[in-house]
């Protein structure tokens, strides 16, 4: 297996792109990656998304886009696990790059949920839990983790207020990020006064939909300084799967997805939890983020709030968490959300991340969940300059 | 929903049916391939109790859109008396007098129907239990 480096990425502001169409989008996130590199041929395009089928009447999304950007005949196809559908496709992209088969890809996601306006956008994303046994007695994505957020609240007696300071930081995080779609600071108090969605999640608990897309270009790492002089290695990766139905876990307060994808990864990398420096974790609710931080071994369990509290997951903490703004902030474009963490997190290591950037970051860590934690995607990044 | 779809899942959605392991023992539910606990390929038949307790469960007040007559419903998830677990919602109670750890038993009700001329779907919803 060939070592595989990031050599260039683009991201759009997540947002309602009311003028945008699924390949007008991604054709700016593509472009920006393009731009800027010597990059002249993509040998492939492996995108993720989630919602075009329901929502934009498209399918076939690799030859779309592969036409709209004129890389055709390049191999193209679509990656889809539902929220982790975005690095789901940047690990179909390493696959390729490191074992020989592709030199130049270009990896990424788009999703386009502006475009379902009057459908029915909750079923679209319903759609990654148990069609059968969940979604058919009326959960939703949203009631879903709420149902972990009780349970959470009901066996560690974690005040509410704790989850509210979550949201909180991700808002002063992403308050900081061009690129978000929340960029506003919010008050504990807000988010406790914010409509009842399904208790006890508020909707300032939850992160808001938008539309967006993130490109990346892969190649070998040995062949990158051909192509550019600041890049990143993909250090380690893993993916792995949990029951798709919550009520089939024993422990419903742990993702196994993530503790299987991160301790692989970390192995890979050759590191452990305490050598990250940014992580970029999946908090599409604030228990998710809760779960996630425990998870990937930067907290011990049912004790993240302490930790939140004495500033452990701010820059010179345990780990710079989120200096995006999280899904929470910056914004949830589904099936381009892993993307954009994986870029976001490359941009720390390049030093390219502005008024967000985490001082002397060297070592960084993406963490995407498709569905309520029944996938899970760990990237590891480490800078390469 | 399709009635074909419908139909099919009625063995596990409305008689509760599920497979045990013969090997370990452990209850599978929905039904899988295998034991998800030990792998065994030697699968029982068995029928699920009908009596739980409640483990956590949330009042759902913005539904998908064919469940939005019925907001503010819950939803939960029941720890049957062979620790099974199962996701349902919780029915015959005003929503805020559910809690943790309530005993529950199991009851026939419509969960959603699709139209006006859609298909009608029942399954098993759980209620307080009469002791
Ligand atoms: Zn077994």
């Amino acid at each position: 297996m060939r070592r595989v480096a990031i050599i260039n990425y683009g991201l759009t502001k997540v947002d309602k792109h009311w003028k945008k169409s699924l390949r007008g989008l991604f054709g700016d996130a593509a472009k920006a990656a393009l731009n800027n590199s010597k990059v002249t041929n993509l040998d492939a395009l492996i995108i993720g998304n989630m919602c075009a089928s329901d929502l934009s009447d498209q399918n076939n999304i690799g030859a779309l886009l592969a036409d709209y950007l004129c890389i055709t005949p390049a191999t193209a196809f679509r990656v889809e696990a539902a929220c982790g559908s975005g690095a789901a496709a940047v690990l179909a992209a390493y696959t390729a790059v490191a074992s020989g088969m592709y030199d130049v890809v270009m990896t990424g996601g788009i999703e386009k949920l502006s475009d379902g306006v009057g459908r029915d956008t909750t079923l679209s994303l319903g759609k990654a839990a148990d069609a059968e046994y969940e979604l058919f007695y009326g959960s939703s994505f949203v009631s879903l983790n709420a149902l972990l957020m009780n349970h959470y609240m009901h066996i560690h007696h974690t005040p509410r207020d704790a989850f509210a300071d979550f949201a909180v930081l991700m808002h002063k995080n992403g308050s900081k990020n061009p690129y978000a779609q929340l960029p506003f600071e919010i008050t504990r108090e807000m988010v406790l006064r914010s409509d009842k969605i399904a208790d006890p999640i508020t909707l300032y608990d939850c992160a808001p939909v938008g539309d967006g897309a993130a490109a990346l270009i892969l190649c070998p790492l040995e062949e990158a300084s051909k192509y550019s002089d600041n890049y990143v290695e993909i250090s380690g990766l893993a993916g792995a799967t949990d029951t798709i139905n919550v009520s089939s876990r024993s422990d419903l307060l742990s993702f196994n997805s993530t503790v299987i994808a991160a301790d692989r990864a970390y192995k890979m990398a050759k590191i452990t939890p305490r050598d990250v420096d940014v992580a970029e974790i999946h908090d599409t609710f604030t228990i998710t983020g809760a779960i996630s931080l425990e998870d990937l071994g930067f907290s011990e369990k049912g004790k993240f709030n302490k930790l939140l509290a004495e500033g452990a997951f701010e820059p010179g903490g345990i780990v710079a968490v989120n200096p995006s703004g999280g899904l929470k902030s910056r914004g949830h474009p589904v099936g381009a959300t892993g993307a954009y963490q994986i870029v976001e997190v490359a941009m720390q290591l390049m030093g390219d991340a502005g008024k967000t950037q985490v001082p002397d970051a060297e070592i960084g860590l993406a963490q995407n969940i498709g569905g309520s934690g029944s996938s899970t995607f760990v990237t590891i990044l480490r800078r390469s300059r | 929903m399709s009635v074909p779809r419908y139909w099919r899942e009625i063995p596990g959605r409305t008689r509760l049916e599920a497979q045990k392991c013969s090997k370990c023992g452990h209850v599978i539910y929905p039904e899988r391939l295998r034991c998800d606990k030990c792998g065994g390929v030697l699968l029982e038949p068995y029928t699920l109790p009908e009596k739980g307790k409640l483990l956590t469960f949330s009042i759902v007040r913005s539904p998908p859109s064919n469940f939005v007559k019925m907001a503010p419903f819950v939803l939960g998830i029941v720890e049957l008396e062979d620790g099974t677990r199962i996701t349902t919602q919780i029915t015959d109670i005003p929503v805020n007098d559910v809690s943790i750890g309530m005993s529950l038993e199991a009851v026939f009700r419509k969960i959603s129907e699709d139209g006006d001329s859609g298909i009608i779907q029942y399954a098993m919803k759980f209620r307080p239990a009469f002791r």
